[in-house]
């Protein structure tokens, strides 16, 4: 009986490919396309502000309320703030996605790769809380600034407007240090994924051929691992432009896009108008993407 | 440019450790300006570290390389001027086969008309004029391979280092780029180095061949001298295949206990009633074994008091039916008695 069960399936490879698709298929377009697009609809309807009601009729009334500069500086705050973490993180990962890729024995391969994602394995909350006592002016890192004799270096920066604050937990500059610091792994993992795809002998023909490091760096190995760098850059710029427990717990009261949205759907009831803020990073991403096409992201692929 | 008498690579005690492994012990070798030389060898022999160290990717534990007088044990690749075609050829997939071509000219600052002009040429050399514009995706194997070779030639180097370049083609195409390859080392006049386990290739296309055996060196000379007289019994059974004798076997025939190897082809196969040159060795035997491969014929002939030996015979006059009908009868085998290479024991 199970051998005829399996003659069958076996005879009518397609129909297994559907039943094993099917699945998840169905979950992503009902499910993940379905949602996205409730939101699209959502954030064509208004808030009728003396109601307090959503009026469920088309109107672009809610998105011209984002070009509000309130609004705007939000989005910008935020884009910049992603594009930050996102910089940052590449440079921090590069280096360490390429010694353990290139350098690294296989066992030491194994506990780094462990250890770049062990922060992954405790809540992402108890982290974000155990920074914000790393930060807090009564805090390790304050206190090891003052062993080293930089408090005023710190003061210095603390004391720069816009990025600055009373301490570095109450400051962009923490906040930015946190984002960098949880998304890390994200930037590391598929930089190290595209290193280890690119045949060492590569590099050996490029320094053979007279290229000095920095040259083979520049010519051969960024452009065959840029496409990893723009993969994990996708998680870090995406992640921080839509993270809202971070703004919420470290930085000043200025608001970040999750925040926003957060607030919107929240307190104000104003459904279109958190729909209509979430498309924003949205289109950001659609538009980042389309320029990393455009410098060639995709091609090694 | 470079003084004739000296050296193009020289070889003065080098070894390369790997742990506990000796890659490659104490090596000596002078390659000759001009040369086509091939490292012969089965795998783990140390011929390609050897190359690799001639090219900079590895250093010696101990021992200096000279090229043409200069050493170059410890500069990093990007100073020697040494270029490689490597076996997977490395090429770079991002670009296209003329900025591939042009690549060593690129991190040099040449002017791009001047890259342009010359990966032309390039192209020209290797006769794939026209597919500057493709990417190294699109090309076949043996295109890739060309592609790689105008690459490393386009700096002209005092020496090209070739990685087994050949391994991953197929017979036919690999025998055009021997004769290829050859033609190409005449034209441009530059000393390659050509690293291989496949001894025919070696055979066919070398001035001269190093055989290597777990990091040492058995043998320098030409084809002839490696082929015709190995010197030890490694030599002359990686090269070709070869009857040794040795023992009681070998006092029988010659005389005197030594031990000696005999190429199977210069063994003639007579019937019992032959009468053997007498400037020739010469036992009688019983044909055991018959295989019949077309262009030749391998005999496993038994030797009367023990000891056996292989005769290859062309299929000249011969068919099938013919020779399969020697099978079980009686043989004398002679041969001459300068075909034979003593070695020791």
């Amino acid at each position: 009986m199970l051998q005829r069960l399996s003659t069958y399936f076996y005879l009518r490879p397609k129909l297994v490919l559907w039943l094993l698709l099917g699945p998840p298929l169905a979950y992503m377009f009902v499910v993940y396309l379905g949602s996205l697009f409730n939101l699209l609809v959502n954030s064509f309807y208004y808030l009728e502000p003396f109601t307090g009601l959503i009026v469920r009729e088309f109107t672009l009334s809610t998105y011209a309320r984002i070009f509000e500069p309130a609004n705007l500086e939000i989005l910008s705050r935020t884009t910049i703030m992603a594009t930050a973490v996102t910089l940052v993180d590449a440079l921090i990962a590069f280096p360490l996605a390429y010694f353990i890729a290139r350098y690294a024995s296989p066992k030491l391969k194994t506990w780094l790769i462990i250890a770049v994602t062990i922060p992954l394995w405790s809540s992402y909350l108890v982290r974000v809380y155990a920074w914000k006592l790393i930060l807090a002016k009564e805090g390790i890192l304050s206190w090891f600034i003052n062993l080293l004799g930089l408090n005023s270096v710190l003061d210095w920066l603390l004391s720069i407007e816009g990025i600055g604050g009373s301490s570095l937990a109450l400051s962009p500059i923490g906040m930015f240090i946190v984002f960098a610091y949880i998304w890390l792994p994200y930037m590391i993992l598929p930089i190290q994924t595209a290193l280890e795809r690119v045949p060492h002998s590569l590099v050996e023909a490029s320094s053979d051929l007279g290229a000095k490091p920095l040259q083979t760096f520049q010519t051969v190995l960024l452009p065959l691992a840029f496409p990893g760098v723009v993969a994990g850059s996708i998680f870090t710029f995406s992640l921080t432009l839509g993270d809202f427990i971070i703004p919420l717990s470290l930085g000043n009261s200025k608001f970040f896009v999750g925040q926003a949205v957060y607030s919107y759907q929240g307190t104000a009831g104003d459904i279109p108008l958190a729909a209509a803020m979430t498309m924003g990073p949205v289109v950001i991403m659609v538009i980042y993407l389309l320029i990393a096409r455009r410098l060639g992201a995709f091609d090694a692929l | 440019m470079t003084n004739q008498s000296m050296p193009a690579i020289k070889f003065e005690r080098v070894s390369r450790y790997f742990g506990d492994v000796r890659a490659v012990d104490e090596a000596d070798i002078e390659i000759r300006d001009g040369e086509f030389f091939s490292m012969l060898g089965p795998s783990g022999s140390g011929k390609t570290t050897c190359l690799r160290m001639i090219a900079g990717f590895d250093r010696p534990t101990s021992g200096h390389i000279y090229l043409y007088g200069q050493d170059v044990s410890n500069l990093p690749p990007y100073e020697r001027d040494v270029n490689t075609v490597f076996q997977d050829y490395a090429l770079f997939p991002h670009m296209s086969v003329a900025d591939n071509i042009a690549y060593g000219l690129m991190v040099k600052n040449v002017a791009k008309a001047e890259r342009i002009k010359r990966a032309d040429e390039m192209l020209d050399l290797v006769q794939l004029s026209g597919f500057g514009a493709r990417k190294p995706s699109q090309l076949s194997g043996g295109q890739r391979q060309r592609v790689a070779l105008a690459r490393a030639l386009i700096n002209h180097p005092k020496v090209l280092l070739l990685d087994e370049p050949l391994g991953a083609l197929d017979l036919k195409l690999r025998q055009q780029m021997q004769i290829e390859l050859k033609a190409i080392q005449k034209r441009v006049g530059i000393t390659f180095i050509f690293v291989t386990h496949d001894q025919e290739e070696a055979l066919t296309m070398s001035d001269r061949i190093a055989l290597f055996n777990q990091g040492k060196i058995e043998q320098i000379g030409t084809p002839s001298e490696i082929y015709e007289h190995p010197i030890s019994k490694f030599v002359a059974n990686f090269v070709g295949t070869s009857n040794l004798v040795s023992g009681d076997v070998a006092k029988r025939i010659t005389g005197t206990e030594i031990t000696f190897s005999i190429r199977p082809e210069k063994i003639h196969l007579g019937s019992i009633n032959d009468k053997a040159p007498s400037d020739s060795y010469t036992s009688d035997g019983t044909v055991r074994d018959v295989i019949y491969l077309g262009l030749y014929t391998r005999y496993h002939v038994e030797l009367d008091g023990g000891g056996d030996l292989v005769v290859i015979e062309q299929n000249l006059k011969t068919t099938s039916m013919d020779v399969l009908k020697i099978k079980g009868q009686r043989a004398r085998l002679h041969w001459n008695k300068e075909h034979i290479s003593k070695m020791g024991a």
